[in-house]
């Protein structure tokens, strides 16, 4: 799956090759293979338990593989202990050393190097000045707020300037304000600097924000990898369109090529459909997609439903549409504005139509939820 | 998805799983660990395992099989202690039990006046030897005792005695527990319970109660070990009244039938392993019952319970203060009861017993070697068990061998090294009657309490810290000296006074292990009571305990001033 965002010239800087985790008689990794190239900032997006976290400790080596290689840098890393590998660590929890100060913390690292200390000493105030935090030197992590303690550890894990940066959910203690904020700043960071980096979130904004590319993990297996407008507007799988942003899942039967039944409806999608005719489908559709101003009643996907409830979030109004007076089957996304303009109400009856080429198609049924 | 897991499965069995090459770090902690292994081993296991051989073997050393423990079951007279043994345990306990836990109760969830004072009292018996409360029994209703008619005829030198001085003894051990199974509550279960309009009885049968369950527990099992496994009570107030572990005594140092000592060490063995047992499987089963959510409860006054736990608190706190203040007034005292002149004669040690005031030279300087070099191999060791990678054989073995000595009594130790280091051919015999096999006896005979304590300590740190370590390319040695030890350093201190105290008031795994260079302060008490010297031996306790005491207040000082020099990353 390579995309047009990294030059394909140009050789991976992290290469992993089938890649396989065993606990017990768990597999948190099913053959996973990846390639990452200089300079690009990875997600590695999925639920809990998806193999995300097991996947960066094996890349840094502190969980080693059941089977399987990586490269860095051209160099096979697969089983060497990670204090000889080449890579920054930032965790959830800070993991900052509570009796150091800021500035021993960010230099802990450069101490061992039995560098200079006026050496130290310089390069700890300039990682201190890149993380935004210039006077913090003196103080000690419990003094400082959880947003200023992880930039202090992104500063420490800056220090030895790593080939790569892996950050393991970086932003989940932190709350709202100070983790959008915080995003903006690694991203701002990662630009200045251009370090390989390597991001593990469960959080599907946080992949999408930041991310170059996104590696989207669901129970041991890479689903989708590509940018996020790809993995977005063209969700590989049912579960990558559910995960990522609010998604309908609706259960249909291929008719022919570029015609599926949904119920009583023939529903026609521009893209190829895989699977033969007779065939179990899962449809997808965002609620925004769905349309609702100007809606030709003889169009092709076109069909009457009727307000069922409606939900107010603000900018604009999720909206449950039954069809056949049955429960609400199609969740859709209004704006305000056209809700304004179309008075829509709760019982209203109105038509909508699904465009064709917005409807995607996944072999077999959805899983119910 | 059947097909591809089917071919991992393959893939699994064909190629054995990647290892990861190990660093100088790796190496160094396994290595510890080799090392940890070994010296439990040289303290523990080889010497319980000599122990187990000589009960197999006659006085020449032959293999005669059960021949030993066949004439100990057919011997009455051996065979009664048995029962004695298990009798004074368990009514010990049964009395224990009840009184530390409304005591502990009232502490902890009650309003009432002087919580500091009674706490501080309930537990200064912890500073004692487990001499002090016999001695001071012996003062008030011994033969010359001064309230003798308060016991109606009943004999105090028996299983009264015993029983008394081992609720003594054992009191704070339980309490402390106890304490620190009340100390948490969620308040929500409390108000929840109160809307729900149930009555203050069902509320303790049904929060409190099991909310504790696990401590009470615990309680009950320290207790019934610390009772059949304690040697100086009974050797002290017992007379006639024979237990397993005067019995042990008697075979060794009375008949020197070392053989029948060794067997009875073993059937001592019994009951303090299976009480360990059943408390590990037990813990085992406890669930967290607080969550990080919870509310915690503090306790709103309430007159009448408050001032009835008042009253039983004046009343188990002044039987407490009696025995002790009974102990000091009699070590001042010129000549009980004819003479009631204070006098410092009974310090002059060296008028009763030989040894005179070195005993209490050497106890205090087993105490701190003990101490120094406990904490070192406790911390260093429970820091490799934590934080070494892989190795979960090694570490499962060290782990199990840490965790031993809590099932071990102190006599059954403390012949067992007699028998090991004793031994004809054993390269370390040289340290045989020296003041090295006390220390060392002591380290092993009080490792699985500080173990614990280092463990919970090392467990509390970020978990990935020796990732941070490792990316950073600082060892973990380095990072063990420079971040885990300074932040540890509260139970660091906790341990080593631990280990001090314990030391210092020891009789149990000493007694056979002394020379006449390295004879300590305890043993000396129960050579003077012996003798009939009983204000001397009063007074040497008495010394013990104000030492312990001493250093326990310089404990507190240090960890006050610590707690303030490091409040600045302390605080959360």
């Amino acid at each position: 799956m390579q995309d047009s965002a990294s030059t394909p010239a140009t050789p991976p800087y992290l290469r992993i090759e089938r890649l396989k985790k065993q606990f017990g008689n768990f597999w948190a990794l099913k053959e996973v293979s990846l390639e990452i190239f200089p300079g690009e900032f990875v997600c590695f997006l999925g639920p809990s338990g998806c193999g995300k976290t097991t996947l960066l400790r094996a890349i840094a080596g502190l969980d080693i593989q059941t089977s399987g290689r990586i490269y860095q840098a051209d160099k096979e890393i697969s089983t060497l202990p990670a204090s000889q590998r080449d890579f920054g660590i930032v965790f959830q929890s800070y993991a900052l050393f509570p009796n150091l100060t800021v500035s021993d913390n960010v230099g802990y690292g450069l101490v061992s190097r039995r560098m200079p200390k006026v050496e130290i000493a310089t390069r700890v105030a300039d990682l201190l000045r890149l993380v935004g935090m210039p006077d913090a030197g003196p103080k000690y992590p419990a003094q400082l707020s959880g947003g200023m303690q992880q930039r202090v550890a992104l500063a420490r894990a800056l220090a030895l300037s790593p080939g790569l940066l892996l950050l393991d959910e970086p932003l989940s203690a932190l709350d709202a304000r100070v983790r959008a904020y915080l995003r903006l700043e690694i991203r701002h960071l990662h630009k200045r600097l251009g370090v390989t980096t390597i991001m593990v979130t469960h959080d599907q904004e946080e992949a999408l924000t930041m991310a170059d590319r996104i590696v989207v993990m669901n129970q041991g297996v890479i689903e989708q990898v590509g940018t996020p407008l790809q993995v977005y507007r063209e969700p590989g799988s049912a579960f990558v369109a559910d995960f990522v942003g609010k998604t309908n899942l609706l259960p249909g039967v291929v008719v022919r090529p570029g015609l599926v039944r949904y119920g009583a409806m023939d529903l026609s999608c521009d893209l190829d459909i895989k699977p033969g005719p007779g065939s179990d489908v899962t449809l997808a559709i965002r609620p925004e997609d769905v349309v609702v101003r100007n809606v030709d009643a003889s169009a092709e996907n076109t069909f009457a439903v009727r307000v069922a409830e409606m939900e107010f979030l603000g900018s604009f109004c999720r909206v449950g549409l039954s069809i056949n007076g049955a429960k609400p089957a199609l969740l859709a996304d209004f704006s305000i504005n056209t809700v304004r303009d179309l008075a829509i109400t709760e019982g209203m009856d109105m038509l909508v139509g699904l465009p064709s080429e917005r409807i995607r198609v996944f072999p077999g049924a959805p899983k119910l939820p | 998805m059947t097909q591809v897991a089917a071919h991992q499965q393959v893939a699994a069995a064909d190629a054995p799983p990647t290892r990861r090459r190990l660093d100088r770090d790796d190496l160094l902690m396994r290595g510890g660990i080799c090392l940890l292994i070994g010296w439990l081993g040289i303290t523990l296991i080889l010497p319980l395992w000599w122990l187990l051989s000589k009960s197999f073997q006659n006085q020449n050393g032959d293999f005669v099989g059960l021949a030993n423990y066949i004439q100990y079951f057919s011997t009455p007279a051996l065979f009664a202690s048995v029962w004695n043994s298990l009798f004074i345990a368990f009514l010990s306990t049964a009395i224990v039990l009840p009184l530390a836990f409304v005591y502990a109760y009232a502490l902890q969830r009650s309003c009432m006046r002087w919580k500091g004072l009674f706490q501080a009292l309930a537990l200064i018996p912890i500073l004692a030897p487990s001499l002090l409360p016999a001695i001071s029994l012996i003062y008030l209703f011994g033969n010359q005792g001064f309230l003798k008619e308060w016991m109606f005829g009943v004999n105090i030198y028996g299983p009264v005695g015993i029983v008394i001085s081992q609720v003594f003894y054992c009191f704070p051990h339980a309490l402390m527990i106890l304490l620190a199974a009340l100390s948490m509550a969620d308040s929500r279960l409390y108000e929840a319970a109160d809307a729900l309009g149930a009555s203050k009885t069902r509320v303790f049968f049904t929060v409190t109660l099991p909310g504790a369950k696990y401590g009470v527990i615990s309680a009950g099992f320290v207790i019934f070990t610390l009772v059949i496994t304690d040697f100086g009570i009974a050797k002290v107030i017992g007379g006639r009244f024979n237990v397993l572990a005067t019995d042990i005594f008697k075979q060794v140092i009375g008949q020197q039938n070392f053989e029948m000592g060794a067997v009875v060490g073993f059937v001592l063995l019994i009951p303090a392993v299976v009480a360990f047992l059943a408390d590990r499987i037990i813990q085992g089963k406890q669930v967290a019952l607080l969550s990080a959510r919870a509310v915690p409860l503090i306790p709103k006054p309430e007159r009448s319970r408050d001032n009835w736990l008042f009253v039983f608190c004046a009343v188990v706190g002044s039987l407490i203060f009696v025995l002790l203040a009974m102990a000091v007034w009699a070590s001042f005292v010129t000549r009980w009861p004819y003479n009631l002149a204070l006098t410092l004669k009974n310090y002059n040690f060296g008028d009763f017993d030989t040894n005179g005031w070195s005993a209490y030279y050497n106890s205090v300087e087993m105490a701190a070697w003990t101490a120094v070099i406990g904490t070192v191999v406790v911390f260093v060791g429970a820091h490799l068990l934590e934080k070494t990678r892989g190795f979960a054989a090694g570490r499962a073995l060290a782990q199990f061998m840490a965790m031993l000595p809590m099932a071990v009594p102190g006599l059954v130790l403390g012949l067992a090294y007699i028998f090991f280091f004793n031994a004809r051919g054993n390269p370390l015999g040289f340290i045989y009657a020296t003041m090295a096999i006390l220390v060392v006896n002591s380290v092993t005979h009080f490792y699985t309490v500080s173990h614990l304590t280092a463990t919970t300590a090392l467990k509390q740190l970020d978990h990935e810290f020796e990732a941070v370590s490792a990316s950073l390319k600082v060892s973990l040695l380095r990072t063990m000296m420079r971040v885990s030890m300074p932040v540890c350093l509260p139970a660091v201190l906790d341990v080593s006074i631990y280990l001090f105290v314990n030391a210092m008031t020891t009789v149990s795994a000493v007694i056979f292990l002394y020379s006449t260079d390295t004879k300590l302060a305890a043993v000396t008490i129960i050579n003077m009571d012996e003798s009939g010297f009983t204000a001397a031996a009063a007074a040497m306790a008495v010394a013990i305990v104000a030492t312990s005491a001493s250093v326990k207040i310089a404990h507190l000082l240090i960890t006050r001033g610590l707690e303030r020099k490091t409040q600045a990353w302390r605080q959360r």
